[in-house]
């Protein structure tokens, strides 16, 4: 029942600074929850998130603006144009069109099964570790069973077997989900395992709280930026696994990705034709999308992550002390050189 | 007003290593009773069964044999949801017992709607800042918004005493409440305690291994040895008059004001000697059997 006090946490100093701050101003604006778990503006993360979103606009808006993907032309092969920016393919169609319905289709697969994912690991993860006992074990054991099942293999074989007019898009995003989630329901489960024995749980449940609710108020939103981060690498490894899939033929057989396109590449002898137009567009998105998640993740990483934690806490102290010094200097110029006690007030 | 009469109380973990289990007996026989405006004291070093005993008070834990009768004063046992209203804990470590996403209010809010204090969000936040109040935690608005990060250790101890108090408790287990706070803020917290224990006729049971704060905040001490009673008496008796070795390597750990230097020796009292076979009585003067169930004690001449 005793907690060590957690060294990541603000000093006691720390607070009674800031109870000194907010003691002149009663009526502060609620604070919620939700700042905490949202991570600090770094470039990094503004890289992170311009990759995302370009890429992500680019697949929503995308296929509203270029012709027919489908559409073949006697121009087979010719190389970035005027009027195909990209070039065209073998049999003449626009590469563009194609990248623009691609990009679409993987970020489709890369979310659905993303969320399935996340979903299945935080069932299986939170929902056992925090009943404990039977369960725990019960779930525990199936989770390893499926985090020692070889991905890959186990993909192809099971999209082998499904026959290929029926081996639509949820057919590829729930075999890439139920191959993937177990890594992340074992980190959900350590994490729960932490958070289920400190004593605000305790306290809820003497309180009389549903075990439902102590999980989803309690336990859940502490457990947010580890959830977050895992969504974001079930995205990635989503977008990459049906790259592959797709790659040696296996995927989807109705949707166009990124992985069809360069299986068409691949098959067209895109390389030894030095038709590098056609390959490098995919591989590129899927390069910079992955980067661009990658970039996000770290972010988060720098909330979950202790020792980055205070590193950020430094780092936004040192901030807000920097402007507080500013906005002193500023209302003491104002004044005439003088630091009053309200300029220094107003500087707050 | 509510009181409590613990009789025989008995836990026993099994310990689980490779494929041997051993068990390990944790609370052994404990009888107590908690009357409304009393303090109960329940001394012991760690590993005693001081937090076994408040788990199973709380319904954390199932007692293993033994009962804990909580009486309304009209007589009607208590029960089921309302077990929870009437008996609730304070615990040990402020900075772990506030969930760190959510604000002061949200702690608060919870048990006062869980319970049905309150149906509306405007009463409720009203009755929030009553408790705040309550608790000497003012401003009680701006204190309402913020979150547990933002307070000190006694302010947070102080939040988690409003919300224990927030469902409307008549029983209180107190579980080291100011043994992690700063020394000087502890008597505040323990007066705050107390000025509530008086207000609400509150049965409050304190669980510490300091003697010192249980003998300025109990009437009575329940000295506690692996996981018996070795002694119990009213709270002078037991710190100036000790009987049992045990008590007496407990008091003498206490500082004393008039017994300047360090403590050297351990008074004659041989630690691998403690026995925990019998059990001092100040009530009724005597020594008992400890470890077997209340009505078939011995006592001993």
């Amino acid at each position: 029942m005793t907690n060590l006090k957690p060294s990541s946490e603000p000093s006691v100093a720390d607070s009674a600074e800031l109870l000194a701050e907010t003691s002149t101003e009663t009526g502060r604006r609620p604070r919620a929850g939700w700042r905490m778990l949202l991570p600090t503006m770094t470039p990094w993360l503004a890289i992170g998130l311009g990759l995302i979103i370009a890429i992500a606009l680019f697949g929503l808006i995308g296929p509203h603006l270029v012709g027919d993907p489908r559409a073949i032309r006697d121009m087979g092969l010719t190389g970035p144009s005027a009027e195909f920016w990209l070039g065209t393919t073998q049999t003449g169609q626009d590469v563009l069109a194609q990248l623009a319905y691609a990009t679409r289709g993987s970020l489709q697969i890369g979310v659905i099964v993303g969320l399935l994912a996340t979903a299945l690991s935080a069932f299986f993860g939170i929902y056992g570790a925090y009943r404990g006992r039977v369960v725990d074990e019960a779930f525990s054991l199936f989770t390893n069973v499926f985090l020692v099942i070889p991905g890959l293999p186990l993909v192809i074989v099971i999209s082998g077997f499904v026959p290929a007019e029926s081996r639509g898009l949820w057919t590829i995003a729930i075999v890439l989900a139920i191959t993937s989630w177990a890594g992340s329901a074992r980190v959900l489960r350590a994490q729960t395992l932490s958070v289920r024995n400190r004593d605000y749980v305790a306290a809820s449940q003497v309180s009389g709280e549903r075990p439902w609710r102590v999980i989803v108020v309690e336990i859940l939103p502490n457990l947010l930026p580890v959830i977050a981060s895992q969504f974001v690498f079930a995205v990635i490894a989503a977008i990459l696994g049906e790259a592959g899939l797709s790659f040696i033929g296996l995927g989807a057989s109705n949707s166009s990705t990124l992985g069809t396109m360069l299986f068409y590449a691949q098959n067209g002898f895109a390389l030894s034709l030095g038709a590098w137009w056609w390959f490098i567009p995919p591989g590129l998105i899927i390069a910079l999308f992955g980067t661009g998640l990658s970039l996000v993740n770290f972010s988060i990483d720098e909330i979950i992550n202790p020792k980055l934690k205070n590193l950020r806490l430094h780092r936004k102290r040192a901030r807000r002390a920097a402007r507080l010094e500013r906005e002193l200097a500023q209302a003491t110029r104002r004044n005439g050189g003088v630091p009053t006690q309200t300029a220094k007030e107003s500087a707050r | 007003m509510t009181s409590v009469k613990i009789t025989d109380l008995v836990k026993d973990y099994t310990l689980r290593a490779g494929l041997t289990r051993t068990r390990l007996r944790a609370v052994d026989h404990v009888s107590l009773e908690l009357i409304p405006g009393r303090t109960v004291a329940l001394v012991g070093e760690s590993g005693s069964g001081k937090s076994t005993i408040a788990k199973i008070l709380t319904r954390m834990e199932r007692p293993t044999s033994g009962t804990v009768d909580v009486r309304l004063d009209d007589g009607t046992a208590v029960a089921g949801a309302r077990y929870r209203r009437e008996v609730q804990m304070v615990f040990q470590d402020p900075f772990a017992s506030l969930n760190p996403f959510h604000s002061i209010e949200h702690h608060i809010a919870r048990p006062l709607r869980l319970h049905r204090r309150t149906s509306t969000n405007r009463e409720t936040h009203e009755r929030v800042i009553e408790m705040l109040e309550r608790v000497n935690l003012t401003p009680a608005e701006a204190i309402a918004t913020r979150r547990p990060h933002e307070l000190s250790g006694g302010q947070r101890q102080r939040v988690a005493i409003a919300r224990a108090l927030a469902p409307g408790a008549q029983v209180l287990i107190a579980d080291e409440p100011v043994s992690m706070l700063d020394v000087s803020i502890r008597l505040g917290v323990l007066n705050l305690l107390g000025r509530l224990q008086r207000e609400d006729q509150l049965a409050v049971l304190y669980i510490t291994h300091d003697l010192a704060t249980a003998r300025h905040f109990s009437d009575e001490i329940v000295v506690l040895y692996r996981g018996r009673v070795v002694e119990r008496g009213p709270s002078d008796a037991v710190i100036l008059d000790p009987h049992h070795d045990y008590t007496r390597l407990l008091a003498l750990a206490a500082p004393d004001p008039e017994r300047p230097g360090r403590v050297t020796s351990e008074a004659g009292v041989d630690r691998e000697a403690i026995d925990n076979s019998r059990c001092y009585d100040h009530f009724a003067g005597a020594w008992r059997e400890a470890g077997v169930s209340a009505a078939e004690a011995r006592i001993d001449a």
